[in-house]
């Protein structure tokens, strides 16, 4: 980013401490075109509600609308049509041009969302000074930790540094709408376990309402309390991580009794090798259908989110987006 | 801490197994503090609400209970209950499997009360060596 935000508060709505209560976020049949005709729009028709006080995952493929959704939110642009409502839970507004919304929101993008050509201490102290309950000893530890020069600008850093930045930025905000947009691109493992440990400690510790893309889905599948996965432009689910995992079941075992048990059922996967065969199964199973398959001597085990992910955005997939889908998305 | 809870089932119900085996051990006394979800969450890299939904199942079971403001604590008796749940699951989930089991297999009463009794068991070609019943019944290590 090259320019600062054009809205700077001034005044800075609202008791400074304690800050508001963690914000909801609710998203309705919203439609975002880049450009007059485009008939593959950014999102399309995307219903989604944010429950506050939680960490919800969003997953999506490159140029599943995940970027556009994060700046709807954080009010960096409007919906070509449908609504965007932002703000304590019962009393949800409009956030574009909103200061006590924006103030109170914060989004954190892959480009860390810091002043190229600014010592990375002045987008810190900026940041301060716009975000109410900026902890500046958690951005201190943090800096340390992540080992980032804050006398350096952000054009003199290497990609994770830049990344860690914008880390230690979405965290020490504490903003009651913290939305990181796959952040961790160009930290190494160490970084961005540290990230995630310092994201569950100060949540823990100040909950508020996470919002987190990432592709690392299996490093980050049991920080999620909720997941939102998008396509396309289209919600295809929005629910609790339990439920996302309770969506598809894997049998393994002779091949036959494993038909058997699939049978009627949607198959994301079907390997087999010799008599044995291991089958993806999409759709929950209620607990008599587990006891009956355990009873005929399958194993039953669940299936992690990303592989539900990347069954359910495949290319091609059969029935991917159908009306179907998006009616069981909320 | 190293990846943990990789099981199959949900990792609420993993945590509140562990704590079911860790209580059962002793490694856990009775009203003694269990870890709290923050702790939880930041040791296992979780979210701090699927300790509390494990946390949550525990209470409903009477193995924890919560002391406002203090934590989380393993109830007075819980041990005995789990020691009695785990003996009447035991009857249901493990012996009676392997006792249908040695139905189907057409293994007689007597013979598997030989086995219990630790008596010699017959080695004859007409009943194949020791009856194999599945990975969960098998008493003997092979």
């Amino acid at each position: 980013m090259t320019a600062r935000p054009a809205r700077r508060p001034t005044d800075p709505t609202g008791p400074a401490l304690p800050g508001p209560e963690p914000f909801a976020a609710e998203v309705r049949d919203v439609v975002v075109r880049y450009a007059r005709g485009d008939d593959a729009p950014a999102l399309d028709h995307a219903t989604l509600t944010i429950r506050p006080g939680v960490i919800t995952g969003l997953l999506g493929r490159n140029g599943a609308g995940k970027t556009t959704l994060a700046a709807l939110l954080a009010a960096f642009r409007r919906p070509t049509s449908g609504s965007v409502r932002v703000g304590l839970p019962g009393e949800l507004e409009d956030p574009f041009e909103n200061v006590w919304t924006t103030t109170h929101t914060q989004l954190v993008r892959e480009s860390g969302d810091v002043w190229e050509s600014d010592k990375a201490r002045d987008t810190l102290a900026y940041y301060a000074d716009l975000r109410p309950r900026w902890d500046a000893d958690l951005a201190a530890r943090l800096l340390d930790e992540l080992e980032v020069d804050v006398r350096k600008k952000p054009s003199e850093m290497s990609r994770g540094k830049r990344s860690a930045l914008g880390a230690v930025i979405g965290l020490a905000s504490r903003a009651p709408l913290t939305i990181f947009d796959e952040v961790y691109l160009g930290m190494d493992a160490p970084s961005r376990y540290a990230f995630y440990d310092a994201l569950v400690a100060d949540y823990a510790e100040h909950p508020r309402t996470v919002l987190l893309s990432s592709h690392l889905i299996t490093e980050v599948e049991r920080l999620f309390e909720d997941v939102v996965i998008i396509d396309r432009g289209r919600v295809l689910l929005a629910e609790n991580a339990d439920d996302v995992r309770a969506r598809g079941v894997s049998l393994t075992g002779p091949a036959d009794v494993v038909e058997r048990h699939a049978a009627g059922r949607e198959v994301l996967a079907r390997q087999r090798l010799g008599g044995t065969a291991q089958v993806t199964l999409f759709g929950t199973f209620a607990d008599d259908e587990r006891a009956a398959a355990v009873e005929a001597g399958l194993e039953v085990g669940a299936v992690p989110v990303q592989d539900l992910f990347v069954h359910l955005t495949r290319t091609g997939r059969p029935g991917a987006g159908t009306d179907a889908e998006r009616e069981e998305a909320r | 801490m190293g990846p943990m809870f990789d099981g199959p089932e949900p990792i609420y119900l993993q945590i509140a197994q562990m704590i079911r085996a860790q209580v059962l051990a002793g490694e856990l006394a009775e009203e003694e503090q269990v870890m709290s979800t923050t702790q939880f969450a930041t040791t296992f890299r979780i979210n701090p609400a699927t300790a509390a939904k494990a946390f949550a199942g525990l209470v409903d079971e009477g193995v924890l209970y919560k002391r406002r403001g203090l934590g989380m604590f393993v109830a007075p008796g819980a041990r005995e209950k789990l020691l009695a749940d785990h003996r009447a699951r035991f009857f249901d989930e493990v012996l009676a499997p392997a006792l249908a089991q040695a139905d189907l297999l057409d293994i007689p009463t007597s013979e598997v009360v030989d086995y219990v009794l630790g008596r010699p068991r017959p080695a004859g070609p007409g009943t194949g060596g020791a009856p194999r019943t599945g990975p969960t019944t098998d008493p003997t290590p092979r």
